[in-house]
């Protein structure tokens, strides 16, 4: 894909692993999604999913070398927020937008 | 097409400040998953995620800010890092608030720190106004 750095490709190596791991990690967290027992289980694991995708888009910009993909994760970790701030109000006030 | 979009590979140093951050960025988001699926009530589980996932992301993009150089595309980066600082806590705050609003339980022995005596009660009050 890339030229080799002055690493020796070890840069290329570290960031496809951490990509690789940050996948993982998201799968792992949707067990806690599925079996979460209460309601803010299951907001709180999807915030996580919502942290580890701005993540994994992060190290997808720097493994293709586009900048277009910082777009994604700070659009990414925008809605992740006002997901969360909506599921909270709905579960407490009942409504969303009075 | 994209090659001419593509930012070239960085030198040594960034480099090695890049191998640095996304390692530690790793870490954090292990340590935090592993909190959110072995710890047993929510409050604890937001106590792992909303710090530790956020140090994880926050680093990663900071790798980013590393490799895309100080401005133009890599100021994204560091502007990520600014609003999942922001959020984050907010964010955790609000479904912690909500999940003792709804009557989830907290740990049988809790107490409040510094007050060895009481111990939180479950039902909200209710009586404070947002």
């Amino acid at each position: 894909m890339t030229e080799p750095t002055a690493l020796g490709g070890a840069l290329a190596i570290v960031l496809q692993g951490a990509l690789v791991l940050s996948a993982v990690l998201t799968l792992g967290v949707g067990y806690r999604v599925i079996t979460g027992p209460t309601t803010p289980d299951r907001v709180v694991a999807l915030d996580v999913i919502g942290t580890n995708v701005v993540a994994i888009a992060a190290l997808y910009a720097m493994i293709a070398g586009l900048g277009l993909f910082l777009d994604v994760a700070l659009v990414l970790a925008i809605i992740g927020f006002i997901s969360t701030v909506t599921v909270a109000r709905y579960v407490t006030e009942g409504d969303i937008i009075e | 097409m994209a090659g001419e979009l593509a930012t070239a590979p960085p030198g040594p140093l960034v480099s090695l400040a890049v191998v640095a951050l996304v390692v530690v960025g790793s870490f954090f988001l292990l340590v935090g998953t592993i909190g959110l699926l072995r710890l047993p009530n929510v409050y604890n589980r937001l106590h792992a995620t909303s710090k530790a996932t956020t140090l994880g992301a926050s680093s990663i993009a900071l790798a980013a800010w590393a490799y895309f150089g100080p401005g133009g595309t890599g100021l994204k980066a560091l502007v990520t890092v600014l609003f999942l600082f922001l959020t984050a806590p907010t964010g955790g705050h609000m479904i912690s608030r909500a999940a003792q609003r709804m009557g989830i339980e907290f740990e049988s022995g809790v107490t409040w720190p510094g007050r060895a005596g009481e111990t939180p009660d479950a039902p909200a009050d209710g009586s404070e106004s947002d």
